[in-house]
């Protein structure tokens, strides 16, 4: 079965995930990225390319820095931007989601930013699209479930280019709530297609996907061993409601062991960088020290977050 | 003819009287026929069994109705069903089994088997009145899809169906292990992000059911095997001499956790498809007799339930019109000879119901099918006579093509 989001010849009609995205396609999407970067430095932060364009922001979960960051990307390439939290409408009156959909397509809607609760609801909405002959509207995968959060994924990817200049040498790892999280799957995805030799996952067995080690990863449960040698890494939040119950004992203990603390990053090449996708539970996942330290590239990572969104916006449904 | 129950295959005519078969071979003395079916280059097969087709009757009549699926059923070449007992109020009182058989037999068409609730409401905490629903009709007691949260509950409604010889059906599924999964944890969920539902969850609750078998010496009938795991535990069981049968679901046979692609929601089933060595084991354990039967485990499900989020996607697919092709090519595939293949949907079940049928013998029910096994077709929604239109094979190219189904001697469907 081919992904809805690539055409017959290849080419890119939606964005959902990076997993099977050839690896030209992200290196094009960030190399688009690098002069929007560019743009936010000047005194009018603005490009037509978007011009007359409608984007819908459909937030089926609420999230309020994704949908802000996207609402700023699409506004810096002059699109209109809607934003809807559909968590709080339709679906509460038994309206479906294609039903939604198709609603807003009515209103000549080009570009739908997709957030959902459910693995897989951007797939179902492009599939749908496509097989209507809409291919004109584009999907964006603002994060669904705990399947794929690409943008956020190629802004990690963008920054760890920034910093490191190339994959293929690195080591990489991800600590944390691996289960659950889509940045994580979004990013491993990304780097083993960009040829990073050696991408590491590190926590708990209550916490990581059972066949995570399929995914190209090496899997290591005790962190100073995990963080041995990286050159990035990588910090997952950690959700309130993953603290207690059955999963952890305490946030206190999870610090213990999966906390990023200055003496834990020492183990780390002493040029590596730290990087967490926000919001930060400061003391839980990561200790002040290195959330503010010098090896924290956590706010850059916010900045280049938008001109990566610009970049995959401009290719959906630029000129 | 083929009759895998008597070890009879060969060209031979069938005649039929009153409703019964009246002899093989050989017409019986001053025979004179009403009507003469010619099925020349066509199988003569016993009526299909069907150990799981849900009706949908009653209570989701606007999925299905009984009209349409009984029709299903016939052009299927099915001629008893069973049905589990989640229909909406469950089956767990007299008069709603009288109903449906009632309905059943008022559509003259294949034979309904109902499977009563183990549990009143399937809410497993208090045993249904066993012995009124069995004279209603019930041929087995069951908790469908519905956990058993409480192992001691499960104890008591085994010991009281082993009291009185009634047969009980599980499902082998741990209530908490599975708890909110939609997909076989393994590599597929783990790229996907769908929530997990383990192979353990099937182990743990068949080790269970199996113990509890060995104390009590019910018989009981494990419904829709899906992992390797539990296939070696069931073979062990056997070997052991424990009164236990089960089967698989046609679609188990030839799907895996990988059809999935992307999100397809036609392959949210329950149980889960599993990884490409679960689905092996099953074949191979149909082969080698430790699964007896093979069953369509039909679900209609509409549109609206399909086009979903693949976690938020109602679980089922449409199969009774299914159940021949999908075992005549996995007998293809693992060189089981025709016969073999009839014996899974025809004598192995109709055993596991302990019912007269799914075999030819002079003086019994009639209930005949007649198909074309070479004959190919396409899965389409417009070839199908059930109102539920999904099935992971849809466009698929199957063999087996149903020609005439009698029931009781009278034709009730022809091609």
């Amino acid at each position: 079965m081919r992904n809805p989001q690539l055409d017959a010849n290849g080419g890119l009609t939606h964005l959902l995930t990076l997993e099977g995205l050839p690896a030209e396609v992200i290196v094009r999407i960030l190399d688009t990225a690098v002069p929007f970067a560019s743009i936010a430095e000047r005194d009018v932060k603005k490009v037509p390319l978007l011009r007359g364009r409608s984007v819908f922001n459909l937030f089926f979960e609420s999230s309020t820095r994704t949908r802000t960051t996207f609402e700023i990307a699409a506004k810096r390439l002059s699109a209109d931007v809607i934003n809807l939290n559909i968590g709080a409408s339709s679906t509460n009156k038994g309206e479906t989601l294609l039903d939604t959909v198709d609603n807003l397509v009515a209103m000549n809607a080009d570009m739908f930013v997709v957030r959902h609760g459910q693995s897989g609801a951007p797939h179902l909405i492009a599939t749908h699209l496509n097989r209507t002959g809409r291919t004109h509207v584009h999907v964006v995968n603002a994060g669904d479930g705990r399947h794929a959060h690409p943008t956020q994924g190629l802004l990690d990817l963008f920054t760890i280019r920034h910093y490191k200049r190339d994959f293929r040498g690195l080591t990489v790892a991800v600590v944390g709530d691996v289960l659950h999280s889509r940045v994580a799957r979004s990013l491993i995805h990304g780097l083993t297609t960009l040829g990073t030799p050696e991408v590491r996952v590190i926590g708990p067995q209550t916490l990581l996907p059972a066949a995570v080690s399929a995914m190209g990863v090496h899997v290591y449960h005790d962190m100073r061993e995990g963080l041995m040698g990286c050159d990035v890494v990588v910090m997952l939040r950690l959700q309130n409601e993953r603290m207690k119950g059955a999963l952890l004992p305490s946030a206190g203990e999870y610090f213990k062991h999966y906390g990023l603390t200055p003496e834990k990053l020492a183990l780390a090449k002493a040029d590596a960088i730290v990087m967490h996708p926000g919001p930060m539970n400061r003391g839980v996942e990561i200790d002040s020290a290195v959330a503010d330290g010098e090896r924290s590239v956590i706010l850059p990572q916010v900045t280049f977050g938008i001109a990566v969104r610009m970049a995959v916006m401009s290719m959906l449904a630029g000129p | 003819m083929i009759d895998p129950g008597q070890g009879i295959d060969k060209v031979a005519s069938l005649y039929i009287a009153a409703g019964k078969v009246a002899a093989v071979g050989t017409a019986p003395s001053g025979w004179s026929a009403n009507r003469v079916l010619d099925a020349a280059g066509l199988v003569v097969a016993p009526g299909f069994v069907d150990l799981a087709a849900r009706l949908r009757e009653p209570g989701f009549e606007y999925k299905a109705t009984l009209e349409s699926e009984m029709a299903a059923a016939v052009a299927g070449g099915v001629t008893s069903l069973a049905c589990p007992p989640d229909t909406d109020p469950p089956l767990d009182e007299p008069g709603l089994v009288e109903m449906l058989k009632h309905r059943a037999r008022s559509l003259n068409q294949a034979h309904v088997y109902p499977v009563g609730a183990l549990t009143v409401g399937l809410r497993g905490n208090d045993l249904t009145e066993m012995g009124e629903l069995t004279e209603a009709g019930c041929v087995a007691f069951s908790q469908a899809e519905a956990p058993l949260v409480d192992t001691q509950v499960l104890q008591r409604a085994m010991q009281y169906a082993a009291t009185f010889g009634y047969r009980v059906w599980l499902r082998a599924q741990d209530p908490h292990l599975g708890k909110g999964g939609v997909a076989h944890e393994g590599v597929v969920a783990t790229r996907l992000g769908l929530p997990g539902i383990p192979s353990v969850a099937e182990t743990i609750a068949l080790a269970t059911i199996l113990a509890l078998v060995r104390d009590t010496g019910v018989r009981v009938h494990l419904a829709r095997l899906s992992t390797a795991e539990g296939v070696a535990l069931v073979r062990a069981a056997k070997r052991d001499g424990l009164p236990v049968t089960c089967d698989v679901a046609a679609h188990h046979l030839h799907l895996c956790d990988v059809d999935i692609g992307w999100f397809d929601a036609q392959c949210r089933l329950v149980p889960p498809l599993r990884s490409d060595r679960d689905r092996a084991a099953l074949r191979a354990g149909l082969a080698d007799g430790t699964i007896d039967a093979v069953c369509s485990d039909h679900t209609p499900v509409d549109d609206d339930g399909k086009q979903l989020p693949f976690g938020e996607a109602e679980p089922g697919a449409t199969g009774l019109e299914l159940l021949l092709p999908l075992t005549l090519k996995w007998a293809a595939a693992e060189k089981i000879p025709l016969a073999g293949a009839l014996a899974r949907i025809t004598a192995a079940p109709a055993a596991v119901l302990g019912i007269d049928a799914g075999h030819l013998l002079p003086g019994h029910p009639a209930d005949v099918c007649v198909f074309d096994p070479d004959g190919q077709w396409v899965v389409e929604p417009k070839a199908l006579q059930s109102q539920g239109k999904n099935t992971p094979f849809l466009g698929l190219e199957l063999p087996g093509k149903v020609q005439i189904t009698l029931v009781g001697g009278q034709v009730v469907f022809e091609a």
